[in-house]
Formats: structure tokens, sequence, C-alpha cells
């Protein structure tokens, strides 16, 4: 493995500054080009079923109960209770105090297989004291989350403080350990440009992100197609720099079968087939689910399919 | 130097919207002599199937609109109307031949019903409702209420007055519905939505789409979403095809006759029992 920078805030700076700025109208256009892709029939089918093992089945309002958890829990396992052939999701991702009762629940609906995602260090804002952070993602390790969604301090990161930024990711990886996997979200909407998404995706990977994330779903524009594009080449860049392949979570606006597999075409194209998978590209959603299942009755049965067939979440 | 005619672009109307076929597709449409009339959309089963979805999420806000709320949108309807009046005469007259007169007549029976079943909106419950007797400390209601999404195969000869026939009982009680415009003669069909579209009618509430019946109404009829259909302007063997289409999802499929009734409305409504108890 290729060290790039030696951890002292200097070093980082000097490397992302050598980073190459973000053509945007390149980037806009590319995406755009992509998202035009005809993917049909066989190609479709497999892409719906690779799209639904992606998805982090989330469900993060301040409204969360215990029985609503179960609810998803449960179809997380099983999406269509009436066909046991559509695979499990990829994770369930809910806040810290309800891990617990995730792990229980899925557990018992025979989804030990599947990871439980928490969203620590003060989601969505990330305004909280240092001690506090630590603490919120130690809670959710004991819990028996295998998966930890950070945020970073936009605030700090927007001033300059890029050290400051670099060593909480640092922390919380170091408490991760081999516990967890630790997705970094960049709240791209709040990161203003490109060339920030691109900076902040370095800085994250560089202080230890097994996955870099586009954001909370709280502020829009989420998971757009270009911001994707660009987080995804940062990513392949990097694993042709350093040997290591980092993943990448698109979260929220995702909700149609459309949008996932525009999202797919991205993964193909830009980063490569290697991440196809959902070790590498998951897609953060709670409506998506449906669509896809609505999708695939459709490819099977041959007629449209309505709302009536998948739960109300 | 004569002026050049600006020429009209005639498209489809889903979600409150006027979009092209997402297919790219026309097709031509003569008039009854036999001469060229305009190049309409031609609507795909993709088209039919964004017209149910926004006919699914139109369906709330429609269907809990007080009755005679919708009432009113359904009058200010027909005032719309009562301004195009000429516009519509015209497109009759060429597309289905006759006499001036004849057509006239068309397009003033059709603004009266929609004022008709305008005035059915706050009363079809009543007429319809109950309160049934019932041996025991409650109160026992039926009312009729919505179906949900209705598919509109509208009639084919009279393209306006069947059209309206059609149409205007089924959202006058909180249905919304996607329309299939008569196939030879659809212009009277995309004025009415260009009425809509500038009336007070929700986006979504109706959808009007031009094409081929027999392409769409089978996409119509095994759509799991659509909730009931009028099939009146389909010939038999389609209804037959129709209906054994729509038994997956129990689909109500009704074929009508040409005089307005209350019980047009009734065909596309579902009746809820719900006990009361006294005295609380």
């Amino acid at each position: 493995m290729v060290t790039l920078v030696d951890g002292s805030e200097e070093s980082l700076r000097t490397y992302l500054k050598t980073l190459p700025g973000v053509d945007k109208v390149g980037a806009d256009q590319r995406a755009a080009m992509l998202a035009t892709r005809s993917i049909k029939t066989t190609s479709k089918s497999w892409a719906i079923d690779m799209a639904i093992q992606m998805v982090d089945l989330t469900t993060l309002e301040g409204a969360d109960t215990e029985g609503k958890v179960r609810a998803i829990c449960a179809k997380a396992v099983h999406p269509d209770p009436t066909d046991f052939s559509v695979p499990s999701v990829g994770a369930v991702c809910v806040y810290n105090d309800l891990v617990k009762v995730t792990r229980q629940n899925l557990d018992a609906n025979g989804g030990s297989h599947i990871p439980v995602a928490a969203v620590t260090t003060a989601f969505p804002s990330g305004r909280a004291s240092f001690p506090v952070k630590i603490q919120d993602t130690k809670d959710a390790l004991d819990d028996g989350a295998t998966e930890i969604d950070m945020v970073i301090d936009r605030g700090a990161f927007l001033s300059g403080k890029l050290g400051l930024v670099f060593d909480e990711i640092k922390s919380i990886k170091e408490l991760c350990a081999d516990r967890a996997h630790l997705k970094v979200i960049l709240e791209t909407g709040e990161l203003v440009t490109y060339d920030n998404v691109r900076k902040a995706s370095y800085l994250a990977m560089l202080a230890g992100a097994d996955f870099i994330k586009t954001s909370t779903g709280k502020v829009t524009p989420a998971a757009t197609a270009p911001v994707v594009l660009v987080m995804l080449e940062a990513v392949r860049d990097y694993y042709v720099q350093t040997g290591l392949r980092i993943g990448v979570k698109a979260a929220g606006g995702i909700r149609t079968t459309k949008d996932a597999i525009k999202q797919l075409v991205l993964v193909n194209e830009i980063a490569g087939p290697d991440w196809l998978n959902p070790q590498y590209f998951r897609i953060g959603a709670s409506a998506l689910l449906n669509d896809l299942l609505l999708q695939r009755m459709k490819l099977a049965s041959g007629h449209y399919s309505g709302s009536n067939y998948v739960t109300l979440d | 130097m004569s002026r050049i005619d600006v020429k009209k672009t005639y498209k489809l109307f889903i979600g409150g919207q006027f979009p092209r076929s997402e297919s790219g597709r026309t097709y031509e449409i003569k008039g009854a002599n036999g001469k060229f009339i305009a190049n309409p959309s031609l609507a795909s089963r993709k088209d039919l199937r964004d017209s149910v979805t926004a006919a699914k999420s139109a369906l709330p806000g429609w269907s809990a609109a007080t009755a005679f709320n919708r009432g009113q949108i359904l009058y200010r309807v027909a005032e719309i109307m009562q301004g195009r009046q000429e516009q519509f005469k015209s497109e009759i007259l060429a597309l289905e031949g006759g006499t001036a007169k004849a057509a006239s007549t068309q397009v003033e029976e059709a603004i009266d019903l929609w004022v008709w079943y305008a005035g059915w909106c706050d009363k079809i419950s009543t007429i319809a409702g109950a309160t049934n007797p019932i041996a025991g400390p409650y109160y026992n209601f039926t009312t009729p209420e919505e179906l949900g999404v209705v598919g509109i195969i509208a009639e084919q000869k009279a393209s306006l007055l069947g059209l309206v026939a059609a149409i205007a009982p089924v959202i006058a009680t909180g249905n919304t519905a996607v329309v299939i415009a008569s196939e030879k003669r659809p212009l009277p069909a995309i004025t009415l939505s260009e009425a809509l579209a500038t009336s007070d009618l929700p986006a979504g509430v109706l959808n009007i789409l031009t094409g081929k019946v027999s392409e769409l109404a089978p996409w119509m009829a095994s759509h799991m979403e659509v909730d009931g259909m009028d099939v009146s302007g389909c010939d038999s063997k389609l209804e037959t095809e129709l209906r054994v289409l729509g038994a997956e999802n129990l689909k109500r499929i009704h074929r009508f006759g040409k005089v307005p009734s209350p019980q047009r409305m009734l065909a596309f409504m579902e009746s809820k029992t719900v006990w009361h108890p006294i005295g609380v």
C-alpha cells in the first residue's frame, strides 16, 4: 500500500491541492449521456435484482418506533413475501437507539446475514462535541451495528479545517476497527462545488473510510448523477493509486427503478464492473424498494402491477 | 402577401401536462370528406402507464374534496367549454360531417350534460346512501364512495358528447380517470383537455390519450392499479378480451347505453357501511 499523506494537516492540504479540478460541464454532460442508456429485458431483470441487493433499507424519522423497525426488518429479509426468489436487501439503516431491536428482529426473521447500519456522530447535522460523537458511535457498535454511517463536519470542511475533519474520521475508524464498516457521509448538497466533492472524497478515503456516501437524505439536492459520477471517479483513481477498493453509497432522491438503474450504469461505466457488487456499491433508500418490486412483478407477470400489492411503509 | 397559418401540435394530456407520446409516434386522421386533418400523438403503453400513475396520485386529493367543491369545479369546466363552443363545433363538423346544426346541438348537449352531472355531485350519496334498520343501540349508515382509478374507452362516434357522457359521471363521484379518446375523431377530446387544464380541475384527475384502442385497451385492462373500466367504445370481441384480462384484479367492467343516468355514477362507486353507537 502506498501512503499518500503522513497524517499532518500540512501534508493533507498539499496532497488535496494536487487534485485536478472537476470539469463541471463535462461531468454533467457525461452523467446525462449515461442516463439515456436503455436497459431492457434480461439486463433489466438482472439490474433489478442487483439493485434490491444493494438497497440499504432506511428509516430515519423522528417518529420511528419499534413496530416500524419490525416491519422493515421483515421486509428486508423477504422484500416480497409472495415470492421468495426476491433477494434480501443489502442492509437495514436506522438511528442508533434502534440498532438493538433491529438486530434482534433481523435474526428472528432469518436475516442474520443482513448487516445493521447505524447513523452516528450527531447525524444528520454533525453539530456536536467530539466526545459526544465518539459515544454515539460506541453505543451503536455495542448494540451490534456492523456498519457505521458517520457524517463529516461540513462547517469545518468548508472553512478549511481539513485536519479536524480528517482526525474525526480517523478516530471513528479506529473505534470501528474490525467490528464495523465505516461509511463517511459527505453531504454533497452542502459542499457547493464538484471540486469540493472530489476533495472531500479523497479526504475521507485517506482517513480510512470503507465507503463514501453522498448524503444524509435530509438535504436536497442529494445523490444527483454527476455527484455520484465524481465520487465513482475518486474511488476508481484511489484504487489505481493504492490498491484499496473503497465503496460508494448513493443516498437520497433515488425513488424509482429507472433512477436506480441509472446509478448502476454509472457504476459500470465509471468505476467498472468490479464495483457492481453490494460490497462496493449501495443505494440508501426507503420508497425505492417498492418500485423495484413493482417492476419485478411487471417483468414476471407481463402486466403492470399496482401499489396495493406492496407494503405501505 | 398572405399570412402563413400557425398549425397546432395535437398532444396528450397526462398529469396536467401536455406531453407528446414518449414513443415519438403520431398517426394521421382524416375528416369526413377523406381529407387530411391532423397528426395527433399515437400513445404507447408507457404513456398509459404514466397516466395511471398520475391518476393514482391525484386520487387521494380529489376523492377527499367535498362533493360540493367537486360540483363547483365541474360547473367551471362547463363554463370554459362554453367559451370554446365554436372550436368544438368546427372540429365535430370536420371529423363527423353532417350539418352545422347537428354539430352545435352536440356541443350544447355536451355542455348541458356537464352541468347536469355537476349538480349530481352532492346529491348522489343522498339518494344511494341509507340509514339501515338494525336491532341494537347503533346507527348503521351506508354511503357510496369512489371506486378509484377508472379507465374509459370513450364512445367512438359522437366524439364530444360520447366522451362527456363517459367522463363526467366517473369524476363527479371522486374517481380519477384515464381516457382513450375516439380513435378516428380525437380532436374534441384534445380541445376538452385544454378546457380542463384551464379550469380548476386538479392535475391528474383526468388524463386523455389519443391512439389505437386495440393497442392500449389490453394494457389498461391488465393494469392492477386500474379499478374499473368503461368499455362503451369497444367492439364486443375486444370487450371479451378485456373482461378476461380485467378478471385478475376483479376490475368492474361496464358497457353503457346512450341515456344519461345516476346509474352511470353508481357503477363506479363502492358502498361503505359504518356502525356508530347511539348517544355518543
